[in-house]
């Protein structure tokens, strides 16, 4: 077995240290180390999203990132999307919409959709539907998170005007 | 997956360093979305993993009009499109950046990976092949410059040796009145592989009537993405028609060579391979005939 390597990162705006082995991902430092277990295990091989993170600001699927890559890394994970103030706006028109049924994808499709709105505050349908494309649900036929995006961003639309 | 180690590397000396004194038990790891999840599966395996992401030539993208892109093996498509003065100089090559893998995907994987990776139906390399892009590889005896069409030697292979290094690709600077593109068909829109995709570009003359030269490229329909030269050269010195785009794409047709497997047979392919050769050509030419203006806007 090879030799440990502790690992310095931010998480949800916390320092965190963690050891892992180099042929850990950091999906499973992330679930089965730091027990953040928010952030799902879908495929395991890059094509369902469910393990959605963002890193240094980059949507990844932590299932194809090494624990060891993440050293000096900020992120953020499902668990830190909510503020003590109450839930991030996706999240509550991803209720308000009933944009999920079992749940297994929505960490994943929550922070996909914010990583798009930080990128691109007000995007049209299709502009939606293609940067969701890497997330896959197999209860809600999508139409229902596109719309819980669309309105999330036109709320925070109206707000910052 | 299986134990192996890592090692993060800072300058290409120290890679290639590495890589040749594990001789051939080391893997270059740079947006890892081919090579963990071969790890995972078991399809290969490493005793070493070599992390190239914190070698600055690796991950820098430069551009300017006299040199032309100079693109490191690392950087990833996200960066590559989001980056505004290249993305408008190179629609052809975004073409295949924007669509590999979804958004996750392409905020890690990168020209480079794809090229090494070797798929045939690799989306990055019929664009690279017609923007005649070469690639820079270094090894223990010094670096090397291929066109990008010789580097795939096989499925899966490249014609890399053990000990070295793909560090950068470089694209020459669009000519005047150059247009590129690229297609594939998939059925569906994203988070697809192509079950055939065709890249072509064209120079056009002044007044954007003749072809000066162009170039068609295939992918999925060969052991390796293939550069269907006949098929480009016949259109140099060509007047701009239908019959000569038709031409073109009965020769490109006649270049590959498709097998039939679970994406689709290989009538069904060598078909796609004329409907997409046309569309790409007429995507390019268009391209070529508004880059006219647009140069020509710039001079004044």
């Amino acid at each position: 077995m090879s030799t440990k390597t502790i690992v310095h990162t931010t998480i949800n705006g916390d320092p965190v240290e963690f050891l892992c082995e180099p042929r850990q991902s950091l999906l499973e430092v992330l679930r089965e180390t730091l027990l953040l277990t928010g952030t799902k295990e879908g495929c395991n091989n890059g094509n369902c999203g469910a393990c959605n993170v963002i890193m240094d600001g980059v949507l990844v699927n932590s299932c194809l990132v090494l624990g060891v890559e993440a050293e000096d890394a900020t992120i953020t994970t499902i668990e830190g999307l909510a503020s003590p103030d109450g839930l991030h706006p996706l999240q509550q028109t991803f209720l308000e919409h009933a944009a999920l049924q079992c749940g297994i994808c929505t960490p994943g499709f929550l922070l996909s959709a914010k990583a798009l709105l930080d990128r691109n505050p007000d995007p049209t349908e299709t502009e939606v539907r293609y940067w969701l494309a890497g997330n896959l649900c197999r209860c809600t036929g999508y139409d229902k998170i596109v719309r819980a995006v669309l309105d999330a961003a036109d709320r925070r639309d109206r707000v910052t005007r | 997956m299986q134990a192996f180690d890592y090692a993060r590397v800072s300058t290409v000396d120290e890679a290639v360093r590495l890589l040749a004194a594990r001789n051939g038990d080391a893997r270059v790891l740079s947006g890892g979305t081919d090579l963990l999840v071969a790890l995972r599966e078991g399809r290969d395996s490493a005793g070493l993993v070599v992390d190239v992401k914190g070698v600055p030539e690796l991950m820098e993208m430069f551009f300017d009009r006299g040199g032309g892109l100079m693109l490191g093996a690392a950087v990833p498509c996200q960066r590559m499109y989001s980056d505004e003065p290249i993305a408008q100089a190179f629609p052809g090559l975004m073409d295949a950046a924007s669509l590999i893998g979804g958004v996750q995907v392409q905020g890690r994987a990168s020209f480079g990976g794809n090229l090494c990776n070797a798929s045939p139906a690799a989306d990055s390399i019929p664009a690279l092949i017609v923007h005649k892009a070469t690639a820079v590889i270094a090894g223990p005896g010094g670096r090397r410059e291929v066109p990008v069409e010789e580097v795939c030697v096989a499925p899966g292979r490249t014609q890399l040796q053990p000990g070295e290094l793909l560090v950068q690709l470089r694209i020459p600077a669009p000519e005047p009145r150059f247009g590129a593109a690229y297609q594939r068909f998939t059925p569906r829109n994203e988070m697809d592989i192509a079950v055939v995709g065709v890249g072509a570009a064209v120079r056009l003359n002044a007044d954007g009537d003749h072809f000066e030269w162009a170039r068609i490229a295939l992918g999925a329909v060969a052991p390796t993405p293939l550069l269907a030269a006949e098929a480009g050269d016949a259109l140099a010195g060509k007047a701009v028609s239908e019959a000569a785009i038709e031409e073109a794409a009965r020769m490109a047709q006649a270049a590959a060579s498709p097998i039939t497997d679970m994406s689709g047979t290989a009538e069904f392919r060598r078909r796609l391979v004329g409907v997409l050769t046309r569309r790409t050509l007429v995507a390019a030419i268009e391209r070529a005939r508004r880059a006219g203006t647009h140069w020509n806007a710039d001079l004044r």
